[in-house]
């Protein structure tokens, strides 16, 4: 079978990971804002008995490397691995892509174009005329809308055409920005009619949501929207779970009792690793699944360009990047994620400011932990509402922090003044609700289940040998919560709790789970029947208002998750770097522990 | 008369005459399309006043009012 490599090449944000995914049936994340491919992508397809290899470049203005990324994108080209190079245009502004379309075709013979967003350019009244634009450029054009279904496959015949008959296009006789930029102006010149407000509607919502006065209560209102389905939807399902999953763990019990199963075989397995599964597929799981596809919609919308936008001020004001807001923003989902996506940072001091402050703010693992304590401690029974403007308030503390820490870095380790950075705001495209919802809840569903499996399986049964195993005086898990316990109490919390978060390291699902079992193991045994229930073991094991907030801030600010930490390192490449990046959260977040610890002694007095 | 992109009011529009940026910046703000007689549009300041956003060849791109600084430009 012939085999052929296709490089996929374009500006960033117009849709080429939608193209390679629609190739290729590839899940490639996409998202509505310049720079979401931070590395090249790889997949294959067939078509008519030939096999296509695609690849993914990193989106470039230009082949003249100014990033990393971009250097990628140019080596790749002119290495000559590829046997077709596609230029991904958007179609609402061609005339800009045409700079890079022309730098490529200078560089190498076998390009097409490919115009994508052909339904938003017509939505939008700019009409193109494509055969002209070919006839002028001396490359084949094909518009498509990757969107769609059937858009990928628009371009097959192009690309089997190009790779069999191979093509010549004029080289253009300079590459200066200037010489380029006139050029593409005179390709466009009669080719491209766009309605006299074609852009209107974006200006209109654009100038809402960034205006002085409205542009940041949009955003916490958004936010605090956000929460509010989260908490509310997620109730229900919990509730659903918890009651099916339990009683799943009675019968078992029951049935291994009458079947005279000792002990400890059947201990270790239902009360230590079924019951920590069932902890973290009923109380964390719902809040997870709905959290983050809302955000994956903002996401897709276009408004995470127009946040970091509406912040850049403040990180200026820290010294650091204003794409750094879009970095915490990802955050929010993973901090892993967040972590790789600080590539879209040009300058080196300041994308290490986003690396090492990214898990300042919660990831999608450690949300349902703020929400079942801020529900359970401090919105009282007054309902979802109030939680959700409690953690919107908590959220707008840990970008606070973040900011903290990024100034205090660029004062101290990573001194520097910011540099220059140009920041794209795409246009807002309705998101593909659907496809959204499904697609993120079913990897969300799959990914944590895994995890759960995992890492909270074997967890469960070690906090069960623990709290069943005894050497001398105590079990061991008394003798290890112990242990940890004057330092617990030093910020706040207690011996139990410093434990789960360390056995929580792997994964921050599993520290409410953790806790709740070395809690129920000393003792008393309760099964889930709602968070009511839950608040009656906490305070039974001295938690009040102050082990909760303590708790809170101690979850927004520890050490990063194993896999955070793993991906830190591989992005710095350097050890110190990733040591400096598990400190700083750790040594914040114990320093204000300590503090409220301190300032509730001395109200008390 | 020559300005700083910087000084464009919201609403505003102007045409690049020159940047005086160093040179990968200089090479960035070309590639996105300011060069020499390009037609710039200032569309709003953030809420905190900087940065600003521009419509360049139909594309928004947002620069720090340091950025911005750095190309002339003749109101039109």
């Amino acid at each position: 079978m012939a085999e052929f490599t296709v490089a996929l090449a374009g500006n960033p944000n117009v849709g080429k990971s939608t193209l390679f995914n629609g190739l290729t049936g590839l899940k490639q994340h996409t998202g509505n804002w310049a720079g979401k491919t931070v590395s090249t992508a790889e997949g294959s397809f067939d078509y008519n008995g030939s096999r296509y290899k695609i690849v993914d470049l990193p989106g470039c203005y230009s082949l003249m490397a100014r990033s990393a990324e971009e250097e990628a994108a140019r080596d790749f080209i002119r290495s000559g691995t590829a046997d077709l190079t596609v230029v991904v245009c958007d179609a609402t502004c061609i005339e800009r892509s045409l700079n890079l379309a022309l730098q490529i075709i200078a560089e190498t013979d076998n390009v097409i174009l490919c115009a994508n967003l052909m339904d938003e350019a017509e939505r939008k009244g700019i009409s193109l005329d494509l055969p002209l634009i070919s006839e002028r450029l001396g490359v084949p054009v094909t518009g498509i809308s990757a969107r769609s279904k059937e858009g990928p496959l628009q371009l097959l015949p192009a690309m089997e055409k190009a790779l069999k008959e191979g093509l010549h296009p004029p080289k253009p006789e300079s590459t200066s920005p200037e010489y380029l930029s006139r050029l593409a102006e005179e390709i466009c010149r009669g080719a491209v009619f766009s309605g006299p407000d074609s852009l209107r509607r974006d200006r209109q919502i654009d100038k809402v949501l960034t205006s002085r006065v409205l542009g940041f209560p949009i955003m916490l209102a958004l936010l605090a929207l956000v929460f509010f389905i989260t908490i509310t939807g997620a109730n229900y399902p919990s509730k659903l779970l918890s009651d099916v999953l339990f009683k799943v763990q009675d019968k078992l019990i029951g049935f291994c009792r009458s079947a005279s199963v000792p002990e400890f075989i059947y201990g270790p397995l239902l009360l230590g690793v079924y019951r920590v599964l069932a902890w973290v597929i009923s109380v964390m799981l719902p809040p997870m699944a709905i959290f983050f596809p809302l955000f994956t919609l903002l996401e897709d919308l276009g408004y995470l360009p127009r946040v970091a936008f509406n912040l850049d001020r403040c990180f200026k004001g820290c010294h650091a990047c204003g794409k750094q807001a879009l970095t915490t923003c990802m955050g929010f989902g993973c901090n892993a994620v967040g972590v790789t996506g600080c590539r879209i940072i040009d300058s080196p001091r300041e994308r290490l400011i986003a690396v090492i402050t990214n898990s300042l703010v919660p990831c999608n693992g450690r949300f349902p932990a703020l929400i079942a304590v801020i529900s359970m401690f401090f919105a009282g029974g007054s309902g979802s509402l109030v939680s959700a403007l409690l953690l919107t308030a908590l959220i707008v503390f840990a970008v606070a922090m973040t900011l903290l820490a990024s100034r205090l870095l660029s004062a101290t380790l990573l001194r520097g003044v910011p540099s220059s950075f140009t920041l794209e705001l795409p246009p807002y495209r309705p998101p593909q609700i659907g496809r959204v919802i499904i697609r993120s809840v079913l990897d969300r569903t799959i990914f944590v289940l895994g995890r759960a499996a995992a890492v909270a399986a074997p967890a469960g049964l070690i906090i069960w040998l623990m709290a069943n195993v005894s050497i001398g005086s105590g079990t061991l898990l008394s003798l290890c919560a112990g242990f940890l316990d004057p330092l617990g109490r030093l910020l706040g919390l207690d011996g139990v709790i410093l434990m789960a978060f360390l056995l929580g390291f792997p994964a921050n699902e599993i520290v409410i789970p953790i806790m709740l079992m070395a809690y129920t193991a000393q003792g008393m045994l309760i099964d889930y029947q709602g968070l009511g229930e839950l608040r009656a073991i906490l305070v039974q094991n001295g938690w009040t208002a102050k082990t909760a907030l303590c708790f809170l801030i101690f979850t927004l600010m520890h050490w990063p998750c194993s896999t955070t930490l793993m991906t830190i390192k591989k992005e710095t490449g350097s050890l110190k770097w990733t040591l400096v990046s598990l400190l700083t959260p750790a040594l914040m977040g114990g320093a204000l522990c300590m503090l409220v610890n301190l300032l509730f002694y001395i109200t008390s007095l | 008369m020559t300005q700083k992109l910087s000084d464009i009011a919201p609403g505003k529009r102007a045409a690049v005459c020159g940047i005086v940026a160093e040179e990968s910046m200089a090479r960035r703000l070309m590639d996105i399309g300011m060069v020499q007689g390009t037609e710039v549009e200032c569309l709003m300041k953030s809420p905190l006043g900087d940065p600003a956003a521009y419509l360049i060849k139909g594309a928004v791109i947002a620069l720090r009012r340091e950025d911005a600084g750095t190309v002339l430009v003749r109101e039109v």
